[in-house]
């Protein structure tokens, strides 16, 4: 039972990002400030849900925003779209940090990652956000149990598949295959198209 | 168990940064050389960047002035000279293409450690057949990767008795030939099937599929010259000068 759920082309983000940041390559401080208010909600909280400290995740979110302004020059929009871009960053450079980080393998109790659901922020009042978040919700609740929690557990907690696998215990082809699948799945549900 | 023999099914690791460094340049390397998967992991980069929307979250009020404050100190990069050229940024230009560019990349992927592979779906289970296949197919999935991928492939689908079917996959240009088989039952014991080219009502032998081959993409032997068609027989192990049966298919190629 395949759920598809479609709204339309509005749920890709921010219409005039791609513009905000063509303007930003180009050397413009008051574009940024627009790409700010674009961005920087999304991307702290995919460095918060793999990070869980909150100094650190504050951090860590500045130093991506930083990095988008340094690097805009170099971006390439036929690789993808900005906000991609910018949450592929986001969620590389947090998990970056939590492997640096020695503690990363005490960081939490397995139980608890295992319990651990992604925050949807509930308080959030901007409707695109609302909107998108039910969207994936829907579209999370399609996928295989497995698929699921491999997919949460690598994304949203910044997991390695191998992890993942002991954590599940699986074996590794099983963590492998399901974060495709499920991506897929996800994918097709949520009508993503490049 | 390392996934170094299978960069395919890396590609939802690969967009969630859940591999380990070496795994990942592997993946990188992978990818540059092969559009299809190139492809799906920018799909896959755009989903989990959904699954970063939904997580969005207010950031303390004070931090938008702080950001602004620093980056009015940092330098920008300066912009590449040029795009580099590659593979990936060559768009598929039809879905029809993507699956003989699909066909290509699975087969050249098999070329490091495997034997032809047709549907993704199917890879999994043709990879226990593949392994076993390995030496032999090296060289031969070059080629087959070349002919499935060539721009000019043409591609005819019959349905043969048994639920078997098969596509027949013509490269004018490179004057070669790739038959792809699906659910080809195993021959009789003893038995194999052997591929034909039609030279205008005459038969040139164009290789055996042996058994466990009954789902695999197959190089056909030979040019294809002055073939109008293809045909597969069953015929004594080992394969005949002439064919020695009725046909199981009989094919006109695609023009
Ligand atoms: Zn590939």
């Amino acid at each position: 039972m395949k759920e598809v759920v479609h709204i339309g082309t509005r749920s890709r983000p921010g219409p005039d990002l791609q513009d905000l940041v063509a303007r930003v390559a180009r050397g413009e401080q008051e574009a940024f400030a627009g790409v700010y208010d674009a961005v920087a909600g999304p991307v702290l909280g995919v460095v918060r849900g793999v990070l869980r400290d909150h100094a650190q995740s504050e951090e860590v979110t500045q130093d991506v925003l930083v990095e988008v302004w340094r690097t805009a020059p170099r971006y390439r929009p036929d690789l993808g779209t900005a906000m991609n871009w910018i949450l592929t960053l986001a969620h590389r450079r947090a998990v970056d940090r939590v492997r640096s980080v020695e503690a990363s393998a005490a960081r939490e109790h397995k139980a608890a990652l295992l319990a651990h659901t992604p925050e949807f922020d509930e308080v959030s009042e901007q409707v695109e956000t609302r909107l998108e978040r039910e969207q994936v919700r829907r579209c999370l609740r399609t996928l295989t149990e497995l698929q699921r929690q491999s997919v949460t557990l690598a994304y949203y907690r910044g997991l390695t598949y191998r992890q993942v696998a002991e954590l599940l215990a699986l074996p590794l082809g099983t963590v492998k295959t399901r974060l495709r699948d499920g991506l897929i799945r996800l994918r097709d549900c949520l009508g993503v198209s490049t | 168990m390392t996934s170094a023999d299978d960069p395919h099914t890396l590609t939802g690791a690969y967009v969630a940064h859940a591999l380990e460094d070496e795994e990942r340049a592997q993946v990188e390397d992978h990818l540059a050389r092969c559009e299809v998967c190139a492809q799906e992991v920018r799909e896959l980069a755009e989903t989990a960047a959904r699954l970063g929307l939904a997580v969005a979250t207010a950031p303390r009020r004070g931090m938008r002035d702080d950001v602004l404050r620093r980056i009015a100190t940092v330098r920008q990069d300066v912009p590449r000279a040029e795009p580099d050229p590659g593979p990936r940024r060559t768009p598929l230009r039809a879905r029809r293409v993507s699956r003989w560019a699909l066909a290509a990349c699975v087969a050249a992927a098999a070329a490091f450690g495997g034997a032809a592979l047709w549907q993704h779906q199917q890879a999994r289970d043709a990879r226990d057949q593949a392994r076993q296949a390995e030496e032999r197919a090296r060289e031969q999935s070059r080629e087959l990767a070349a002919v499935l991928g060539a721009p000019d492939a043409k591609s005819r689908s019959g349905r043969f008795a048994d639920g078997a079917s098969g596509t027949v996959v013509v490269s004018a240009s490179r004057d070669r030939a790739a038959f792809i088989a699906a659910d080809l039952p195993e021959p009789p014991p003893g038995k194999v099937y052997q591929l034909w080219f039609n030279d205008d009502g005459s038969m040139r032998g164009a290789g055996l599929i042996g058994p466990g081959q009954g789902t695999q993409a197959m190089l056909m032997d030979g040019p294809v010259g002055r073939a109008t068609g293809m045909g597969l027989t069953v015929e004594p192990a080992g394969g005949s000068d002439q064919p020695t049966s009725e046909p199981v298919a009989l094919m006109d190629f695609p023009t």
